[in-house]
């Protein structure tokens, strides 16, 4: 089973590769497939019209894009100071902004309580002088989805800025511009595609969002309840239901996100 | 690179590992293995009478699968190898019997639980009855309608008379248990059971309006058991004397 190492560009992918790719491809679509052939198509269009649909439908992409905004005003910032500014710890601080990614959602759900519930450390604060209680609220389920979702934007803006020349940041500063102005003109369009794919990414995880939306927000319809809430509960009483509901949320994310590629990255090239 | 991986478990292991303590590692081989489906109710009960099934046969072990009975009827519906199956109420368990998974008659109701006000101990709240829990201003948690839980409250509301506008209707009872338990909520509905296993900070208040949503618990070792012969002493303990009393212990009702 050798085959030739050297192969031009041109030759066939090699089947040691090929291979490998499909299988992959194939477990990456057929639990899809299976969505779409257990489907009730009969009865989609009046389970659709259901008010409880469009209202979770539309608090998910509200709150995932809100999430989306938070991270990128904090996660770039964040991400720059990682790659840009030696200091001592940064190893630790690096591995502490991936936690979100590795914990169970539900237990960053609970953490989320401790820190911003109402007897939480800071959430006691909050209520006690501006009577403001997150638990239970829309700003919970997008501070759920912000905590979750900031990783992945950290890291591609990161490893953006790492991969950028810095030639072109010195030569800015030669030429007199102060940091903030290097990093408005000319870090952060030199890492535009890194941080539009970091947001993309980031926009899709908050979405699918469930465990620490449901531990941290709880489930209220239009106020708490996004559509993979509505999911899970419908899985509870009605699969089909939750199929339904399953199909409008991949249709709607894998429009969104294909209009977003080619217009924000070009056709999906450089990201 | 290796150390910041190193840092990330030490940081979150513990988490994690509180997140899913329920979960016993598997020692494998030996003797037979049972493996009962059971409400996430009987969590603490099944556990410990498990230990008992154990005691009593050696190389036996027994491996709970706890979660709420909907979820725990479609794994069965969609081919999971359980021997015996416990559900939260009657209705899950005729889903499964529709399915030709449990022979018809074969569930046996063995415990009853009913719900109460689960209040912080340390709430301010007065709360003595269902009616209180409408005053404007409190924040009371239930379980989804979807789950028996929250089927349970919608009846025993209904009885009161009274029109909950609830912060959250949470995915499962536990939820809402925990919701009390952290103070986020000043009250909830959960089932007597559960407010007795959070004694420490959790106050039960008994309603007079719960005797119409009374849940029954039904078990029955299933068709297709790979071990039938342990199945059926295993729902033969449960109904002992030995697993009523630890059921009452724990704050079901005898049927």
């Amino acid at each position: 089973m050798r085959r030739p190492l050297r192969e031009g560009p041109s030759g066939r992918p090699p089947l040691i590769l090929m291979v490998p790719a499909l299988i992959g491809l194939a477990f990456l679509v057929l639990p899809l497939a299976g969505l779409l052939f257990r489907a009730p198509w009969s009865t989609l269009g009046t389970r659709l019209a259901e008010p409880h649909v469009l209202e979770a439908l539309r608090l998910s992409l509200v709150s995932a894009t809100l999430a989306t905004a938070l991270c990128l005003l904090f996660g770039v910032p964040l991400a720059w100071v990682l790659a840009r500014v030696p200091f001592r710890g940064a190893r630790l601080v690096r591995a502490l902004v991936t936690v979100p990614l590795v914990l169970p959602p539900v237990v960053g759900g609970v953490a989320l309580l401790m820190v911003l519930g109402r007897r939480g450390l800071a959430g006691q604060w909050l209520d006690a002088a501006f009577g403001i209680t997150l638990p239970f609220t829309t700003a919970g389920v997008v501070l759920a989805e912000t905590f979750v979702a900031m990783p992945f934007l950290v890291i591609s803006v990161e490893g953006a800025l790492r991969a950028a020349d810095p030639r072109y940041e010195e030569a800015a500063a030669t030429l007199g511009a102060g940091r903030w102005t290097t990093f408005r003109r000319v870090t952060l369009p030199l890492v535009a595609p890194g941080v539009a794919a970091g947001a993309v990414l980031c926009w899709a995880r908050a979405l699918g969002e469930f465990g620490a939306t449901i531990t941290f927000a709880g489930n209220f319809p239009g106020r708490t309840q996004t559509m993979p809430l509505a999911v899970y509960l419908a899985l509870e009483s009605d699969p089909q239901a939750a199929i339904v509901l399953s199909l409008v949320l991949l249709a709607v994310s894998v429009l969104v996100l294909v209009a977003l590629r080619d217009r924000w990255t070009g056709a999906g090239g450089s990201a | 690179m290796r150390t910041g991986v190193a840092a990330a478990l030490a940081a979150v292991l513990p988490l994690a590992l509180a997140g899913c303590g329920d979960i016993e590692g598997s020692r494998g081989g030996g003797g037979g293995t049972l493996t009962v489906f059971a409400a996430a109710s009987l969590t603490e009960t099944f556990t410990s009478l498990g230990k008992a099934f154990e005691a009593a046969h050696p190389g036996v072990r027994v491996r709970f699968n706890f979660g709420g009975s909907s979820t725990l009827a479609r794994q069965i519906a969609e081919g999971a190898p359980a021997d015996v199956f416990a559900a939260a109420d009657t209705a899950t368990m005729a889903k499964v019997a529709g399915g030709g998974a449990v022979e018809a008659g074969q569930a046996r109701v063995f415990a009853r639980n009913r719900l109460v006000i689960a209040l912080p101990r340390d709430g301010s709240a007065a709360v003595r009855g269902l009616r209180d829990l409408a005053r404007p201003g409190l924040k009371v948690v239930v379980c989804a309608a979807q789950v028996p839980c929250g089927a349970a409250a919608g009846k025993a509301l209904a009885a009161a008379g009274v029109r909950l506008r609830p912060a959250s209707e949470e995915q499962d009872v536990k939820a809402v248990l925990t919701k009390v338990r952290l103070g986020e909520a000043d009250a909830g509905l959960v089932y007597r059971t559960d407010a007795r296993s959070a004694a420490g900070e959790v106050r039960g208040v008994e309603f007079p309006e719960s005797a119409r949503a009374v849940n029954d618990y039904p078990i029955a070792a299933l068709d297709k058991a790979p071990r039938r012969d342990l199945a059926a002493g295993f729902v033969r303990l449960v109904r002992s004397e030995q697993g009523r009393s630890a059921l009452v212990q724990a704050g079901f009702e005898a049927p």
